[in-house]
């Protein structure tokens, strides 16, 4: 960590951060661009309708739990969401405009700075802050529904991590990740392919080798007290140019639903 | 174009819901709406549709003059097409005359047609008749019914003079003033669309020197369901079947000579026509009143601007070749309308670049190849160059021997080929 970081009044608790000091700087020098689908965020405003396609019947299921007869134009209405490593807000904006009440963090302040001021124009409720999730654990927050988008394959320590995901999920309610597989495959479209050849993401953004591999997520959210509930693959048609979700292509990109039982 | 102070105003419109359109307002008070559909023609009417059917609130923005057409107009609707309205509850099937099969021939004046005919026969694929007619005014009604009982649509008489977008959403000046907003702004308003010159949309216009002149013609023999199309040196010659020994007629021919068509009486036209067309159809007339189309190729640069997106001859008008005029623009209708309402139910701000964006990259390339086939399939039949004309006939002939190829026609025809659309599956 820069001893610029380390003097950040909003983040100075968060000694016991699960973020790498490179992984963060690269994704600092992005934040301004980050709503510009032709951007740099390019591939996850590609990948954006999959993961809220993939996320919003789970979300539903949990809002309908609660609150059965909620508007229909607001099918989310009432439910407290965390987005951790919610970067600009592109998964944050259209479920607070779906009726959830969601927090947003990013350990990264620029960031933030950049989806506040979005969601301002947008005239949208999010409330944005710069924080770890372990910081917010330590708080005592809880909520309904905690995302974690493509953050566990730049996360040290994924066992303990997903522990402060369990921390801030209530009973009942549910952790949802994606991230990527680590298969051949995965090194030949997301490392060599995005990165080297298509240049969709700077080189560095990805190491392959922290990917981790749906049985070992699995494991680790187990031993949080989060049981899986369904993995779902993300698959991109480089002819169509779109992504669609499959029950069976793990192979790159995936995502996991998991709920915290008791 | 970052206009904070319309953020306000748009607080609301986070809310994508199947409530009623609001009321009207006072004058100066904007109405708010998730999408505006400017042009009320039929592409634009089908869009107010297939949105209001998908929940979204829409103000259908008509200028005068653009509804119910009365010049006998008559449209060949791919099968795909007709999909999309039977699912709209807008097909009026009673009133449509199948197209069993279409008969292709080349010909020059006074003589017989070639021999080299080439057939395509809703027989050979899976799915039935390959289209079907049907006459502007039925097919009108029948959207407008089902409009007549869709409260999230409201139908305004006017048209866009201006508009403006923002972060938050758009905001579109009426001709007396009144203010709407929205997410985004449909341009469905033709070939010279307003949408696109307000949205700094260029196009690219190529006049073909052509004019089609339409009639509703009356013949003695059954047509049996057969679609003819003559490729003659001043242009393609469409004889087009309608409900009873009817046919709906679409001549082009080099402008001069259309108009010269246009003045004559009507035995002095009808004679003209059987000159072209031979025997097959019996005695001919009456062929009542005629109108005239200038053909050209009208291509927008562009198919989105911020919180716009262009749709049906507004994003590119072809040549009427073969029909794929309205066809087209009910792709792009059934494409926006699929994009606009599953990024609502996703929670996506509808007019945002990300979002147009889908619409553009799917019909765009479609688009592209529509209008460089239909121009460069009338540049080959409209040339009477000898070895040109005997190529033609041979990839004519060629065309026709070989199964897999024809079928590949005919789904082409039937508009069943691309990435369809839901609502045209």
């Amino acid at each position: 960590m820069t001893s610029e970081r380390a003097e950040d009044p909003v983040r100075g608790a968060d000694s016991a951060s699960s973020i790498d000091a490179a992984e963060l700087a690269k994704f600092e020098a992005m934040a301004a661009r980050w709503w510009d689908p032709a951007g740099p965020m390019a591939p996850l405003h590609a990948m954006n309708p999959v993961r809220l396609d993939w996320m919003l019947p789970w979300l539903r299921s949990l809002a309908g739990e609660a609150r059965p007869d909620a508007d229909p134009g607001r099918p989310l209405g009432g439910l407290r969401v965390l987005d951790v490593g919610c970067g600009g807000g592109l998964v944050a904006e259209p479920l607070a405009r779906l009726g959830a009440a969601v927090t947003g963090i990013d350990p990264s302040a620029e960031v933030i700075a950049a989806a506040r001021a979005h969601a301002a124009q947008a005239g949208l409720a999010v409330d944005y802050q710069a924080r770890t999730a372990e910081a917010l654990a330590a708080s005592g927050a809880v909520f309904d529904a905690v995302l974690a988008l493509e953050v566990v394959e730049h996360v040290e320590d994924r066992p303990a991590f997903l522990c402060t995901l369990a921390a801030l999920v209530r009973p009942g309610g549910l952790v949802l990740l994606s991230t990527l597989n680590r298969t051949a495959r995965s090194f030949a479209l997301a490392v060599v392919g995005a990165e080297w050849v298509l240049g969709w993401l700077p080189r560095g953004t990805h190491d392959w080798r922290r990917f981790p591999r749906p049985e070992e997520l699995s494991g680790w959210l187990a031993a949080a007290g989060l049981r899986p509930l369904g993995t779902t693959g993300f698959v991109f048609h480089p002819l169509r140019g779109a992504w669609h979700l499959s029950e069976e292509d793990l192979s790159v990109n995936y995502a996991i639903a998991a709920r915290r039982d008791g | 174009m970052d206009n904070p102070a319309l953020a306000p105003h748009l607080l609301d419109m986070a809310r994508i819901s199947a409530r009623p359109a609001p009321p009207a307002g006072p004058d100066r008070t904007p109405e708010v709406f998730d999408a505006i559909v400017a042009g009320g023609g039929l592409t634009g009417t089908a869009l107010a549709l297939a949105l209001g059917r998908g929940g979204l609130r829409v103000a259908l923005v008509e200028p005068a003059g653009t509804g119910r057409r009365d010049d006998g107009r008559a449209y060949a609707l791919a099968l795909a097409s007709v999909r999309m309205l039977r699912a709209l509850g807008a097909w009026p099937a009673a009133q449509a005359e199948p197209i069993q099969r279409i008969l292709v021939a080349d010909g020059r004046p006074g003589e017989a047609p070639s021999p080299l005919h080439l057939a395509f026969d809703a027989g050979e694929i899976e799915e039935g008749p390959m289209g079907h007619m049907i006459e502007d005014a039925p097919l009108r009604e029948a959207v407008e019914t089902a409009l007549a009982g869709l409260p999230e649509v409201r139908r305004i008489a006017g048209a866009v003079v201006s508009h403006r977008a923002g972060p938050a959403g758009l905001s579109a000046r009426l001709g007396d003033g009144r203010m709407l907003e929205a997410r985004v702004l449909v341009g469905a308003d033709g070939r010279r669309s307003p949408t696109a010159r307000q949205a700094g949309i260029g196009r690219i216009e190529r006049p073909y020197g052509q004019t089609a002149v339409t009639a509703s013609l009356v013949h003695e023999r059954p047509h049996g369901g057969t679609a003819h199309q003559l490729f003659l040196p001043g242009g393609p010659v469409a004889v087009l079947p309608l409900p009873g020994n009817r046919s709906s007629l679409v001549w082009s021919e080099r402008s001069a000579r259309a108009a010269t068509l246009m003045r004559m009486e009507e035995a002095e036209f009808l004679e003209a026509l059987r000159a072209v067309l031979g025997g097959f159809l019996g005695r001919l007339g009456p062929a009542g009143p005629r109108s005239a189309f200038p053909l050209g190729l009208s291509l927008a640069e562009a198919f989105t601007a911020p919180r716009v997106a262009l749709a049906g001859d507004a994003a590119r008008a072809v040549h009427p070749v073969a029909g794929q005029g309205l066809n087209a623009g009910l792709r792009d209708v059934a494409a926006l309308a699929e994009v606009l309402t599953e990024a609502a139910a996703r929670g996506e701000d509808i007019g945002a670049e990300a979002v147009l964006g889908r619409y553009a990259r799917w019909r765009r390339f479609d688009s592209a190849l529509l209008a460089v086939a239909t121009d460069g399939f009338n540049r080959l039949f409209s040339n009477d160059w000898g070895p040109l004309r005997l190529v033609r006939d041979l990839g004519m002939a060629a065309v026709g021997r070989m199964g897999p190829l024809r079928r590949a026609f005919i789904r082409e025809a039937a508009g069943l080929t691309g990435e369809l659309p839901r609502l045209m599956r």
